[in-house]
């Protein structure tokens, strides 16, 4: 990697961080986002601010009815967390399917979130999973829910001057469920359909399902009109066929190489269906 | 021989402790970095170096105007085909070499890189092989004087006549329009080099990554000669190599930059790729449009086949391609199948691509021929209504059939074709399976078992077909016993991680009974090594392992007469057992090798020269030919497309095996890259000539994540003409394996309608033709 020159400072604390930014900084945790670009010189920081030590950031927490996930913990460290486990298993399970185990080693859950790649798993698992996403400014902390937190391509809710510090995962009940599904670009191994689905058991017998879709659009996004089919109904084969159908509504589908736009709608019903299958 | 002796060389590939070029630091050594082109085709209307040149620690920008003051801005391609070094006013396609930054550091030279200005107007470049045969289509080498179309060359061979006349009288004929599509070695280290050139001894010492480097210094002396750069003046040293698989064999632009600025300047060059470049602009592979057609009758017999090629070279026909037919030995796509007639014929055209045409791990065009012939085998058995498996059976050369003349000219040496596939069909369950896939069908499963019963040809190769810039293809090795019984063998080939260290030494101890760990192996060093062309082609081990045997055989010719001398009898009466000459009849009589050894410095019989050396050069009488059966079985995923290889059963057959578990390593690597281009590897490239798929992130190389359990199996034929029997096995599975996966898709689909998937078969594609055929409309109706 020849990238161009800049400057390397490591943060000890998450204040120390805030005071280190600048406009021509850059915050380095994992290192597999920014550093491909850097790479290709199409970021070229003048400082590298790592906050990849900051112990605070890096602790995954029981808070009674929802888990924190620090922004730093590794994608390799929520795989293998039975704390996370335990409170929603299909983080834990797409933790596990992200890129390939140097990449899990290494990358990070914040550092995913902030560069919001349209066909990264944690957009999806973390909006299915109605997470709230913490970041600190100069001005303190604010909360924003994962719902809103995506804007656009590659672009978030983060001001400039924020860091993403913490994730809130709330637990599911006994008897909910959630799983993560994806069909994978072979060679970068992100999503060309990756489907997070939650049914949580405390909303009632049938029907309370959260349904988030990534790699399909220009962001991950909530997969309302599946929801809606299935809003009351006793999950079966001819719900779920309904509710599949429409999991691109309203959404432009993105088309490459690896799947045309008609390919990747056929993928991402195929995907929501077999999400949803697991969870009869 | 025979054993799974542990490699010599891992010890310090284990331990980090290889030596690649990019671990070469020499004193006031330069870098380089190379301006390359956005655009596939361009004029450059300026190039401006000022900004690059203000950077603290830029030294040098050199453009093609500077190299064409030395005449060094064009070079021939081992084809005789021109070559721009650097361009003096045309870029021919996307990633081409523009401009080199000289700098003192690394990334000073990316930075001068990014600083330097070039002004293009761009031209509508020319993507499609076939648009370049148009009459109308723009010339692109109108540097070529004369030069009216894109053509490059036109090749034939066969029976044109006959093979026409049983066609259009054949019960069964079929045809089917195929494409072999481009894609890349991409080795793990890319390639480099450090030149450096001392202006006192006129003396250029050149560290690279090449697979030849005797024929490179050959090369380099003809190319800079007229600078005063003769052939005793440069030492080409190839230290470990990360990977060669035939991309290693051209000679870049690159190197030849650095030679010219090290020349130019008296100071070492380096210059190592980054991964894009290489992925980019260095030589690719494949890339051959195939007509093929085959005839027979209705009871299943071939009785001919014949093949249409249309070639695209890129901007120039760089290919590395060591023999005399400028399609390689495509011409070995008659297959392992016994019938008479064949006709094939190949046009080569140029494109705004990048060059090269690099034998991808297989002796050269071996891999498209292979497709092109397994893919009509199973079509042709389809429409004879057949079983794959029964048709090869029944159209196999027989085992007593050999040597076999094929229709093409090659003498096939030997095979047994049907114990093969046999071993195949038992090891995997062949006629189980066809029972099973008949019940998944019937639940609306999509399983499929494909097969590819190959014949390969390596080794190259006799003087006769082949040689480079007119140097037959012998190889060398030179075997010195130290007087204390301890040796050291050099060679002209070069190891990129097929195990010559072990593999040599075990020849030589086999042969002379000095144990291997006693035994060090030299390769790459152009000033200590003997004259050879080189490892790729799989022709190491048939050349230089043959070199080999054949020295160390010199040597106990010389040994037994030493141990006659010292036992006080006559030849005769000695019997060789590995390691000692003995008396026979009288097993007490004994001398070592290794007392025989110091004899020979201290002892030897008057009138015989003293010391215990020997070189042998090995011109082969004929190319081995190993062979293969190979079985695949494939799960598709009705809904999806996506592909999942269940089974892989690999019976190789290359002869007497030296290192079974070198042998198992090398068919592994290479079925993995066998299922590289089958189901992922191709460069894609748009219309205006950007290329789509230029980092790994989009160019996937299989690892052992995408690798199924690989089963593999050997039958043992021994080539007949080859001092140990051996055959050469590192291209087999490349070669072998795509055919059998893509049958097996095919075969999975079969019953769908679908007669032909081209490659890489992704779930994409696969959705695609399944769509085509109606399968999904009832889902989505």
């Amino acid at each position: 990697m020849i990238p161009s020159k800049f400057q390397y400072k490591r943060a000890e604390s998450v204040s120390d961080a805030l005071s280190m930014m600048s406009d021509d900084a850059k915050l380095l945790a994992g290192g597999h986002s920014l550093l491909p670009a850097m790479k290709l010189r199409l970021n070229q920081p003048d400082t590298l601010i790592d906050i990849s030590r900051i112990e605070e950031l890096k602790s995954i927490k029981d808070e009674g009815d929802h888990i924190v996930i620090g922004a730093a913990a590794t994608h390799h460290d929520i795989a293998h967390s039975n704390l996370v486990k335990g409170a929603c298993s299909m983080i834990a399970s797409g933790a596990g399917q992200i890129g390939d185990i140097q990449v899990r080693n290494a990358g990070t859950i914040g550092g995913s979130l902030a560069h919001a790649d349209p066909a990264a798993d944690w957009p999806a698992l973390v909006i299915a999973a109605e997470a709230t996403i913490r970041v600190q400014g100069q001005g303190g902390p604010r909360d924003i829910p994962a719902a809103s937190f995506f804007t656009g391509f590659y672009e978030t809710a983060l001001a400039d001057d924020e860091i993403i510090t913490e994730i809130h995962i709330p637990k599911l009940p006994a008897g909910s469920s959630s799983t993560y599904v994806k069909f994978v670009q072979p060679a970068s191994r992100f999503a060309i359909v990756g489907c997070a689905v939650v049914k949580n058991a405390a909303e009632g017998e049938v029907g309370n399902i959260k349904v988030a879709v990534t790699g399909v659009s220009e962001m991950a996004y909530r997969a309302h009109g599946v929801e809606d089919e299935l809003m009351g109904q006793v999950v079966s084969d001819e719900s779920i066929d309904r509710a599949a159908a429409r999991a691109t509504d309203h959404v432009d589908v993105l088309s490459d190489h690896y799947a045309s736009e008609k390919y990747r709608k056929h993928i991402a019903q195929v995907y929501v269906r077999k999400a949803l299958e697991t969870l009869k | 021989m025979g054993h799974s002796k542990k490699r010599k060389e891992d010890a310090r590939f284990i331990q980090g402790k290889g030596n690649y070029v990019d671990d070469v630091k020499l004193p006031g050594m330069l870098y380089m970095d190379i301006v390359r082109s956005p655009y596939a085709y361009a004029k450059i209307k300026s190039i401006d170096s000022s900004k690059a040149l203000e950077i603290p620690g830029v030294v040098a920008v050199v453009t093609g105007k500077d190299l064409e003051k030395y005449n060094l801005h064009w070079m021939p391609t081992l084809m005789s085909d021109t070559q721009m070094v650097l361009p003096t006013d045309t870029v021919m396609y996307q990633a081409q070499e523009v401009a080199a930054v000289i700098a003192t550091d690394r990334y000073i030279a990316r930075d001068g890189k990014e600083a330097v200005i070039v002004e293009y107007e761009t031209m509508k470049p020319l993507m499609d092989p076939f648009d370049a045969l148009d009459p109308e289509a723009p010339v692109l080498r109108s540097d070529k004087e004369g030069k009216t179309d894109n053509h490059i060359w036109h090749w034939e061979v066969g029976d044109k006549e006959k093979t026409d006349d049983i066609f259009s009288n054949a019960d069964i004929t079929v045809k089917q329009q195929m494409h072999i599509p481009r894609i890349h070695v991409a080795s793990i280290e890319t390639c480099g080099c450090v030149a450096s050139y001392d202006k006192v001894e006129n003396h250029l010492t050149m560290y690279m990554t090449t697979q030849a480097p005797h024929a490179i210094r050959t090369v380099i002396a003809l190319v800079a000669g007229h600078v005063g750069l003769t052939e005793e003046k440069i030492r080409v040293i190839s230290p470990d190599i990360g990977g060669g698989f035939g991309g290693k064999v051209p000679v870049y632009p690159g190197y030849v930059i650095a030679i010219a600025v090290s020349f130019l300047t008296g100071s070492p060059i380096k210059w190592i790729e980054d991964r894009s470049e290489n992925l980019q602009a260095d030589s690719f592979a494949r890339d051959y449009h195939i007509t093929a057609e085959m005839a027979g009758t209705s009871d299943g017999k071939i009785q001919a086949t014949r093949f249409k090629v249309l070639a695209d070279h890129g901007y120039t026909d760089a290919s590395a391609n060591p023999s005399k037919f400028p399609t390689g030995l495509f011409s070995i796509g008659t297959g392992s199948y016994d019938y008479g007639a064949a006709y094939m014929e190949a046009d080569a055209v140029y494109t705004n691509k990048p060059p090269g045409g690099v034998a991808y791990r297989c002796s050269f065009r071996v891999t498209e021929a292979v497709h092109a012939i397994e893919r009509m085998t199973d079509m042709f058995a389809k429409k004879a209504g057949k079983d794959p498996a029964q048709l090869r059976m029944e159209n196999f050369i027989k085992k007593e059939d050999f040597p076999w003349a094929s229709p093409t000219g090659w003498s096939y040496d030997s095979g047994d074709y049907h114990a093969g596939l046999k071993l195949a069909m038992d090891t995997v369950g062949y006629d189980e399976l066809r029972i099973e896939q008949a019940q998944l069908r019937k639940e609306g499963k999509l399983m499929g078992i494909g097969i590819s019963t190959f014949t390969e040809v390596v080794g190259a190769g006799p003087s006769k077909d082949f040689d480079i810039l007119g140097i037959k293809m012998f190889d060398s090795a030179e075997i010195r016993v130290h007087p204390t019984g301890k040796a050291i063998a050099r060679f002209g080939t070069k190891s990129q991680g097929q195990g010559h260290e072990t593999t040599y030494a075990q020849i030589i101890a086999e042969e002379l009974g000095i144990p291997m760990e006693h035994i060090q192996i030299e390769e790459g060093d152009t000033d200590t090594a003997p004259y050879g062309l080189g490892t790729y082609a799989s022709r190491s081990t048939p050349t230089a392992g043959a070199a080999a045997a054949m020295a160390a055989r010199k040597l106990r010719d010389k040994a037994k007469k030493i141990a006659a001398h010292l036992l006080e009898v006559s030849e005769q009466d000695l019997e060789w057992e590995p390691g000692k000459f003995f008396v026979k009849g009288a097993p007490e009589k004994v001398k070592t090798i290794q007392e025989i050894v110091f004899a020979a410095y201290t002892n030897h019989p008057e009138g015989m020269e003293g010391g215990f050396e020997a070189t042998h050069y090995y011109d082969p009488p004929n190319l081995t030919f190993p062979s293969g059966a190979y079985i695949c079985v494939v799960d598709v995923d009705p809904e999806t497309c996506d592909i999942k290889v269940r089974r892989f059963v690999a019976i190789d057959d290359c002869g007497n095996i030296i290192n079974p578990m070198i042998v198992q390593g090398q068919v592994h690597g290479g079925l993995t890259q066998g299922i590289a281009p089958a189901m992922y590897e191709e460069l894609i490239y748009d219309e205006a000539g950007n290329i789509l798929n230029g980092t790994f992130m989009d160019y996937l190389v299989p690892t052992a994540v995408e690798s199924p359990n690989w089963e593999t199996g050997h039958t043992v034929t021994p080539a007949p003409h080859h001092p140990i029997g051996a055959k050469g096995v590192g291209e087999s599975p490349t070669v072998g394996a795509p055919p059998a996966i893509v049958n097996a898709i095919v075969d999975a689909v079969a019953h769908l309608g679908i007669k032909h998937l081209e490659i890489p078969v992704t779930p994409f594609k696969l959705y695609k033709e399944l769509k085509a055929v109606g399968y999904f409309n009832q889902q989505e109706a």
